[in-house]
C-alpha cells in the first residue's frame, strides 16, 4: 500500500508539470483558435535564456548572489519571451488572419523551429543547469502508517504548488476580469469581438506573453530538474496527449489531463510494467489519447460539438 | 401598430425627432474579384432616424452594412460621419466613433453568459489597463473593481431593458434563438452607440418575437435616440418600424424614399414585392 501510494503521488507531481505545459497550448488555443506547435520550443527557449542569464548577471554585475541571479534571469528571460511574443504577432499571426486552422498551425511549426534554432544561437547548444535551490532530499511521510513511511521528493511538491498557484492565477485572470473576457470573446468569434472594438492584434500579444511566462515557469521547473538541453523541447511533446484528453479548450482539462497521464504513466509502468517487458511509460499517454480521439473527440472537459442540422 | 392612424402617428412623431444628416454613402462599388456586389449606392441616413435596407436575396444588403462596418473596404466612393470622410475604415475604428452592430447569423461568445456577452461590450469604456486589473485587491478598493462594478450597472440596466433577467448567467449557446438575438442586441447596446446596424434582427423569428423585437427596436430609437439601420426581409416589419427605407437589387440601388413611396415604386414592386407575395 505504501508503494502504491508513492507511486501515486510520484505520478500526481509529474502530472502536474504536464499540466504547465498543456497550460501553454490551452492559453492559445482559447484565444485565438491556433493551435501553437511552438510551445515546446519556448519551454526550452525560455528555460535556456534563464539560465544563461541567471549565469551572465554576476558576471556583469560582480554580485555573487544566487536569488539576485535567479530574479534577474527569471525577469530577463520574461522580457525576452514578450519581445517573442510580439514579434509572432507582428510578424506571423497579424498576416494570418481568418486564414484555414491547417494554414496557422503549420505557421507555428515553423516558428517552433526558428525559435529552437535562435536559442542556440543566442544562448549556446550545451548542456545548462538552472538552481533556484529547490531542495533535493526526499520526505518520509505518513510513517506512523506504513513501514518505513512514504517516499516524497521536496523538490517535486514545491514544483507542484508554483505549478498550482500559477493555474489559480490564470484561471482568476480569465474568468474574473474585463481582459480576460475580452480574450474568450476573441477565442468565440474574430468579428463579433472587432465589431465592438477588441483590439485582435493586442489581444494575442497578451496571450503570446501569457504562454510565454506559462513556458517560462514551466523551463525553470523542468530545466532546474532535468538541466535545460534539447531534450526539453519534446518533454512538450508529451504533454500534447494531455490536452487532447483535458479538452483543447479548458484551462480544468489541462490540470485533470496532465494528472490523470502522470499517474498512469507511473502506475502502469510499475504494476504492468514486468508482464510487457516494461517502457510503457513511453507510449502510454499517446495510447490513451488515441482512446480519446476515437471516443471522445473534444477531451473531458472541452466544448462539446454541436453540429448544425 | 398597424393601419392608417398608426403611420400617420408615427410619421408626425418622425419629424418632430428626425435631425440632420448622420452618415451619407457616396458612390460606393464593391468586387470580389469579376462579382460586382455594390455598384455606385449612394445614400443618407439622418440623425435619429430608422433606416431601412432592403432588397432580394443577394441584393448586396449585408456587403453595404459591411462596408459601414469596416468589414469590406469599398473600391470606390467614401463614406461621411458627422461630417468626417473616410475611404477606408476598419471595424475597431467603427466601433470606436460610436457604430455599433449586430449580425444576421448570430456571432455571440458561446461559451460565456448572457451577461458577460452584454459586459464585452463595455470593452471600450473601460479605462483601467491590464496591470490594474492583474493587480486587484480582495477588499475591493482597487479603480479596476470600481469601474468593472459601474459598468455592470450600466449592463442591468439593459438587461432590465431587454426583459432578459432570468436569463443573466445561463451559457447563450443554451438560451432559444429568439433570446439569443436580445443578447446580440444587447451586447452591441452596451456600446452605446450612435448608429447601430441591425443585420435582418428578426431572421427565423415567430411573430410574437417579431413584436417584441420591433418594440425593442423602436425604443431604442426612442429612449436613447438611436439612430437605426436595418436591413430586414419581412416587408410589414419594415413598414411599420421604418422612417426611410432604400432598395437594392443586384447590387444596385433601385428605390429610395417613405415606406409608402417605396411600396408604390413600379421597379421596387417588380424587383421585390411583386414576386415576394
Amino acid at each position: 500500500m505504501g508503494f502504491f501510494l508513492e507511486t501515486l503521488f510520484g505520478g500526481l507531481m509529474v502530472g502536474m508539470l504536464y499540466s504547465l505545459i498543456a497550460l501553454g497550448f490551452v492559453l492559445i488555443f482559447k484565444a485565438s483558435g491556433v493551435f501553437n506547435f511552438a510551445q515546446g520550443a519556448m519551454v526550452l527557449f525560455a528555460a535556456l535564456a534563464m539560465a544563461r542569464f541567471a549565469e551572465w548577471v554576476p558576471q556583469w554585475t560582480g554580485i555573487e548572489n544566487r536569488w539576485f541571479a535567479n530574479v534577474a534571469g527569471f525577469v530577463l528571460a520574461g522580457v525576452v519571451m514578450f519581445a517573442t511574443a510580439w514579434a509572432v504577432e507582428r510578424l506571423v499571426l497579424r498576416h494570418l488572419v481568418n486564414q484555414e486552422g491547417a494554414t496557422l498551425l503549420l505557421a507555428t511549426l515553423g516558428i517552433a523551429y526558428f525559435i529552437d534554432g535562435l536559442g542556440q544561437t543566442l544562448f549556446g547548444s550545451n548542456i545548462y543547469k538552472i538552481d533556484i535551490g529547490l531542495p533535493k532530499d526526499p520526505i518520509f511521510v505518513l510513517d506512523s502508517l506504513f513501514p518505513g513511511g512514504i517516499l516524497i521528493n521536496k523538490e517535486d511538491l514545491i514544483a507542484a504548488a508554483i505549478a498550482a498557484a500559477l493555474v489559480t492565477l490564470l484561471s482568476l485572470f480569465f474568468q474574473k476580469t474585463g481582459t480576460g473576457r475580452a480574450l474568450r470573446a476573441v477565442a468565440d468569434d474574430h468579428q463579433a469581438a472587432q465589431s465592438i472594438g477588441i483590439p485582435l492584434a493586442r489581444i494575442w500579444v497578451i496571450v503570446w506573453c501569457v504562454a510565454g511566462v506559462v513556458a517560462l515557469v514551466a523551463g525553470m521547473i523542468w530545466g532546474s530538474k532535468l538541466g535545460v538541453q534539447f531534450s526539453l523541447a519534446t518533454v512538450a511533446m508529451r504533454a500534447l496527449p494531455v490536452v487532447i484528453l483535458g479538452g483543447l479548450t479548458s484551462v480544468p482539462g489541462a490540470i485533470i489531463g496532465g494528472l490523470i497521464i502522470g499517474v498512469g504513466e507511473k502506475l502502469s509502468e510499475v504494476y504492468l510494467g514486468p508482464f510487457v517487458g516494461g517502457g510503457i511509460e513511453i507510449w502510454f499517454a499517446y495510447v490513451l489519447a488515441l482512446v480519446f480521439l476515437l471516443f471522445r473527440p473534444q477531451g473531458l472537459f472541452g466544448e462539446k460539438i454541436i453540429d448544425r442540422v | 401598430m398597424n393601419g392608417v392612424t398608426g403611420r400617420v402617428e408615427i410619421e408626425a412623431a418622425a419629424a418632430r425627432r428626425i435631425g440632420d444628416v448622420l452618415l451619407d454613402v457616396r458612390n460606393i462599388s464593391l468586387s470580389f474579384g469579376g462579382v460586382k456586389a455594390l455598384t455606385d449606392i449612394s445614400f443618407s441616413v439622418r440623425e435619429h432616424e430608422v433606416r431601412a435596407i432592403i432588397g432580394p436575396n443577394g441584393a448586396g444588403k449585408s456587403s453595404m452594412l459591411n462596408c459601414i462596418n469596416g468589414v469590406y473596404q469599398p473600391q470606390q466612393g467614401s463614406i461621411t460621419f458627422r461630417g468626417e470622410t473616410f475611404q477606408h475604415m476598419d471595424s475597431r475604428q467603427v466601433a470606436q466613433m460610436g457604430i455599433a452592430r449586430t449580425f444576421q447569423n448570430l456571432a455571440l461568445f458561446k461559451g460565456m453568459s448572457a451577461l458577460d456577452n452584454i459586459m464585452t461590450g463595455r470593452n471600450l469604456k473601460m479605462r483601467s489597463g491590464l496591470l490594474a486589473q492583474a493587480f486587484r485587491n480582495p477588499f475591493g478598493w482597487s479603480s479596476a473593481q470600481r469601474e468593472e462594478l459601474a459598468q455592470r450597472e450600466f449592463v442591468e440596466r439593459i438587461i432590465d431593458f431587454l426583459e432578459i433577467q432570468p436569463h443573466r448567467k445561463t451559457p447563450v449557446g443554451q438560451l432559444p434563438y429568439g433570446l439569443q438575438k436580445r443578447v446580440d442586441l444587447g451586447r452591441a447596446l452596451a456600446m452605446e452607440p450612435q448608429v447601430l446596424l441591425l443585420d435582418e434582427p428578426m431572421a427565423g423569428m415567430n411573430v410574437e418575437e417579431k413584436q417584441d423585437m420591433s418594440r425593442f427596436i423602436l425604443d431604442v430609437n426612442d429612449e436613447f435616440g438611436t439612430t437605426i439601420v436595418l436591413i430586414e426581409h419581412d416587408m410589414g416589419v419594415v413598414m411599420d418600424i421604418s422612417d426611410r427605407v432604400v432598395v437594392l437589387d443586384y447590387g444596385k440601388k433601385i428605390g429610395d424614399g417613405s415606406p409608402g413611396d417605396v411600396r408604390a415604386n413600379p421597379d421596387v414592386i417588380s424587383a421585390y414585392l411583386g414576386t415576394a407575395h
